[in-house]
């Protein structure tokens, strides 16, 4: 079970991490939500996995740690408060830029386009 | 109390000279005036008490934790500086009230002389030496803004910038001293270091501490090599020049050597340092200044030169030199302050400062000249003048030492040959400006100054001459008292006489008058071979020096940061894998003692399709609904995942969470190309791929190390203490609104904000609206679908009552503001989907910057309310009451919290997506195409 969840974990990373290497904004969109998702879940299991316990006082003597799960809840929040920001700066940037290239502009025009101040070499 | 006072009264003075821009220049100058001859008295009635060998000191407790004290301390060698920082700064801004014409502003350089006053101040008089440091830097501070005075004069700003430069670093080379010589004694208390002379010097870092604390003296005093910076700060205003370069800036750095006298001094590399630092000074410093044909620039080589005799006395090893020393400084600074102020009165008169154009003007100014002859007189080392007393106290200490062996007769032949430049640039001085012939075209005609722009310099020449005459009748006091303190306690005997019979030091003096006058009479052939010398030019040094550098680091810095977030991002990255991977394989075992549990099927199932989906959001990541679409599928698999490990209220949140995204992404993608295009290499894609995989791995493996291992957690006590001190059984949602409360009010502020800032992104955007789907189908004319409109309207009831539930049980069971909001937020917009945001407006206008900032409002308000109960911020309260027919309820602050969160979170969402949203709703029907070629 525990090596199921963390390789679950790895898999978001590894998605999430591909994605915001992209060059376009919405898959470094897209990958910022998948790994907030990564992120939270791993906040969350330094809790512990715990099945089936209880998470409301006085209906068990066992219960899964709160501790975690109320940081998560805000993060999950705040993480829709950064995507949403994102997002619409990316549109902001689009729409004043005239692409959508995470730096403001594309590759092929930047070489004869700008001083050698913007010289892009990745 | 007193010793405060000197230093906050100069303050003071710089606040209030500021304010007097509607005043006439007499009031500036007298309101100015009033705070430095308040503390001048002040420092005369203490004075007779450290005549007599006390010390007075007065200390604030500031961070008493640290050891921390504002510590003030008033000895003989801060009483002298004290006396001429006052004397020759209220002189200065006497003079400068004439000197400065109607275009200049008086309250600003004023405000900055105070201000550079009492940096001045609180250097001498500083007890602890981080203090000291501090006021150190002021100085550098202010002298930058007092030699950029003309700031619109590029050498003013070039001079300036060059001053803070040297000196500035110079004073981070003083800070680390300081801090060292801290650690060696442990203790800044300047009390205690100065009495910790032997444990000083017998420290290994002795060598290093003292290299840096003379560093800092010798860019303050323009000591060769760092000498420089002072010609070119000759572009300040000559009050400036005649207050920073005679009397204050650049004696800070000969302070400090007095200062640390007893601390430092005494060591074989102190004197070889010191000694030769200073001979280099004062040869160099006499030999340019003859050269110089500006007026000031003479001086100001001058100076150098003077500098250099003051720490070369410092540097000879005997006991009477450092007395010579702090002679000198006096001596120094009042013929000195006095040539200055002349100057500028002959500038002011004739409009230039080139000694090739000025002569003669002893036919137009025969007052000045005679006052300022005098001075020079006294700068040549004449006798019956002050500077001869202090030349000849010199000359007979350069006889006693024994610094190079048997080389040492070097040192007095080398200082009469500087004695004669001397007295050859002074000649010059004298013989060039006052007489030799007729002035050649002067801007201006030039005639005496006004009376009183005369009588500072008058003041500082009677005192030249009475200081020359009668030495021991004024000096006698002041000049043991600062000796006792730089020698630490003993005090040769020495007499101060304008007669000492005929000697060897009389001897040199001779042949440096005669030597300088010949000098002089033969100047023609002597400029002819500094002209054939290649010339050596710092300030060009210092230009080439530091554009390399700014070239140097902006080669650097574009190496790294050339503007490309994808780089960024993988440096990043990379050094994360380094980080996190490394301690990986300093472990042992990876698994914990923590026995693991079993798989089931239906986890293995969720799981599976969690890591399909991710999967599959990458593969297909070019056709960005699709792989929007994947990426909610995992959006849901997490939320599920919440639900089987226990928690709900998680499960609850993410879901609502992923509704609003999903959302949100979809209208982002109405504005953005619906695809991407291929741009990266393989190479790229591989270099990307090995870098996710490999944190990927590294983050797996520290989670499953984390959860196999057994668990101490600190959530007893928020278990323990929900029920009776939060009074609620949701544990979770306890912690949210009363245990972490404060953390809770951050983060719904944080959500204010974000959501302000895509307001206020969004206000004026010149959307670009396709009039056809990325196939080139134009949209659908029925643009609101009658059943989604009519299921919604009615579903809308029904959302608010849930929502309405889940927040009222929040705090008993899964639910609360969080996720009551997000509720609510859904079911309205699914109205604005339904129906359109122009649908909305018309029966609903709400102003959702108004929601956000009442929601956090009453959150806040509800933690100030506990204040009122002598209670600390967000202290909850809680009751239970029986209503009839309803039954037990429980009321608690907590909720009316959580009703400031539920408020702030329905109106954030809102507004993130309605103001987008509306955007759409503005698409006229044939939006001219601008389609953007990407």
């Amino acid at each position: 079970m525990e090596l199921l969840y963390a390789s679950s974990v790895g898999v978001l990373v590894s998605c999430g991490v591909f994605l915001i290497l992209r060059s376009r904004t919405f898959p470094v969109v897209l990958g910022l939500t998948m790994f907030s998702y990564a992120v939270n879940l791993f906040l969350f299991s330094s809790g512990r996995l715990s099945l089936n316990q209880a998470a409301v006082l006085g209906t068990s003597t066992e219960y899964a740690d709160p501790l975690p799960q109320a940081l998560v809840l805000t993060a999950i929040v705040i993480g829709f408060a950064m995507t949403a920001f994102v997002v619409i700066l990316a549109i902001r940037g689009r729409t004043d830029l005239g692409n959508d290239h995470v730096d403001g502009q594309v590759p092929d025009t930047k070489n004869h386009n700008n001083d050698n101040n913007n010289k892009v070499k990745v | 109390m007193t010793l405060l006072w000197i230093p906050l009264l100069s303050l003071l003075g710089s606040i209030i000279s500021s304010m007097t821009g509607k005043l006439t220049r007499n009031q500036s100058t007298g309101l100015t005036l009033l705070m430095p001859i308040t503390a001048l008295l002040m420092t005369i009635s203490l004075a007779p008490a450290v005549f007599s060998g006390e010390v007075i000191r007065s200390t604030f407790s500031w961070i008493p934790l640290l050891g921390i004290d504002i510590a003030f301390r008033l000895d003989g060698l801060a009483l002298l500086f004290v006396f001429m920082i006052l004397v020759i700064g209220i002189l200065v801004i006497f003079y400068a009230r004439y000197y400065l014409s109607s275009n200049d502003s008086m309250p600003k350089l004023y405000a900055y002389l105070m201000l550079f006053m009492t940096a001045m101040l609180g250097i001498v008089m500083s007890n602890n030496v981080i203090q000291l440091w501090f006021f150190w830097e002021l100085t550098s501070i202010s002298s930058f803004l007092l030699i950029s005075y003309w700031w619109h004069k590029a050498e003013a700003r070039n001079g300036a910038i060059m001053a803070l430069t040297i000196t500035g670093g110079g004073g981070l080379a003083l800070l680390a001293g300081l801090l060292l010589l801290g650690n060696i004694v442990g203790s800044y208390n300047l009390d205690i270091i100065l009495a910790s002379r032997d444990i000083i010097q017998a420290h290994d870092w002795y060598e290093v501490t003292l290299i840096l604390i003379l560093l800092g003296a010798f860019t303050k005093s323009a000591q060769f090599p760092f000498h420089f910076w002072l010609p070119h700060a000759m572009a300040a205003p000559t009050p400036v020049s005649a207050y920073l370069h005679s009397a204050t800036m650049v004696k800070a750095g000969v302070f400090l050597l007095a200062r640390f006298y007893p601390a430092l001094a005494g060591t074989d590399i102190w004197f070889i340092i010191v000694s030769l630092t200073g001979l280099a000074t004062l040869l160099f410093g006499a030999y340019v200044a003859l050269f110089k044909h500006d007026l000031k620039g003479l001086l100001a080589y001058s100076t150098i030169s003077h500098l250099g005799l003051i720490t070369l006395l410092f540097g000879l090893d005997t006991k009477l030199a450092a007395v010579a020393a702090i002679f000198h400084i006096i001596n120094h600074a009042t013929f000195k302050a006095s040539l200055f102020m002349a100057t500028g009165i002959i500038d002011h008169e004739t409009g230039t400062r080139d000694m090739r154009k000025i002569n003669g003007m002893w036919k137009f100014m025969p007052y000045t000249a005679t006052l300022a002859m005098v001075a020079a007189a006294a700068m040549a080392g004449v006798p019956l003048l002050n500077g001869f007393l202090s030349k000849e106290m010199f000359f007979a200490e350069t006889l006693h030492q024994q610094l190079l062996g048997s080389m040492s007769w070097l040192i007095p032949v080398l200082a009469t040959i500087a004695g004669a430049f001397a007295v050859a640039y002074s000649a010059r001085f004298i013989h060039d400006v006052f007489f030799n012939g007729d002035p050649i075209d002067l801007p201006k005609q030039p005639s005496e100054a006004p009376r009183y722009m005369r009588l500072p310099i008058e003041i500082l020449v009677v005192l030249c001459l009475v200081v020359g005459i009668v030495p021991n009748f004024v000096i006698d006091d002041i000049l043991k008292s600062a000796s006792f303190a730089v020698l630490g306690g003993y005090v040769p005997e020495f007499e101060v006489s304008l007669w000492h019979g005929f000697n060897l030091p009389l001897l040199m003096s001779a042949i440096a008058v005669s030597g300088g006058l010949l000098m002089y009479t033969q100047r023609h052939y002597l400029f002819q071979f500094h002209a054939s010398l290649p010339s050596l030019n710092g300030k060009k040094l210092f230009d080439n020096s530091i554009s390399a550098l700014t070239k140097w680091c902006q080669v650097k810095i574009h190496t790294i940061e050339n503007g490309s977030l994808q780089r960024y991002l993988v440096l990043m990255f990379v050094v994360v894998l380094f980080f996190a991977g490394w301690p990986l394989f300093e472990m042992n075992q990876l698994s914990g003692q923590k026995p693991l549990t079993p798989v089931d099927v239906h986890n293995a199932m969720g799981a599976a399709l969690l890591m399909i989906g991710a999967i599959s959001t990458v593969i297909w990541y070019r056709t960005r609904v699709i792989s929007l679409l994947m990426l909610s599928v995992v959006g849901l698999m997490v939320s599920i995942a919440f639900t089987r490990f226990s928690a709900p209220d998680l499960a609850l949140t993410q879901l609502t969470v992923e509704v609003v995204t999903v959302i949100l992404l979809m209208l982002a993608l109405f504005f953005l190309p619906q695809n991407s295009p291929k741009e990266s290499s393989s190479m790229r894609v591989l270099r990307d791929l090995g870098i996710s995989a490999g944190l990927g791995i590294v983050i797996a493996s520290i989670c499953y190390a984390l959860i196999t291992r057994p668990l101490e957690s600190i959530s007893d006590f928020f278990l323990a203490n929900a029920k009776t001190g939060g009074g609620g059984t949701n544990v979770v949602n306890v912690i949210l609104v009363d245990f972490r409360g404060f953390d809770t009010l951050g983060e719904i502020c944080v959500l204010g904000i974000a959501a302000l800032g895509i307001y206020k992104l969004l206000i004026n955007l010149p959307l670009y609206i396709p009039a056809t789907d990325s196939e080139g189908r134009p949209w659908a004319k029925e643009r609101y679908p009658v059943l989604l409109a009519s299921i919604s309207q009615s579903l809308l009831p029904l959302a608010l009552l849930v929502s309405f539930y889940i927040f009222l049980r929040g705090h008993n069971m899964p639910g609360g503001g969080f996720i009551a909001g997000l509720v609510t937020a859904v079911a309205f917009i699914l109205q604005y989907i339904a129906h359109g945001s122009n649908w909305i407006a018309e029966r609903l206008t709400i102003n959702y910057r108004k929601i956000i900032a009442s929601g956090i409002a009453i959150a806040l308000l509800t933690g100030v309310g506990s204040w009122f109960f002598g209670r600390p911020f967000m202290t909850t309260w809680f009751e239970y009451f029986d209503i009839p027919f309803i039954g037990e309820i429980e009321l608690a602050s907590a909720l009316v919290f959580d009703i400031g969160v539920y408020i702030t979170v329905v109106g954030s969402t809102l507004m993130i997506l309605a103001s987008l949203g509306k955007l759409t709703a503005n698409e006229p029907a044939n939006a001219p195409s601008k389609e953007v070629n990407i």
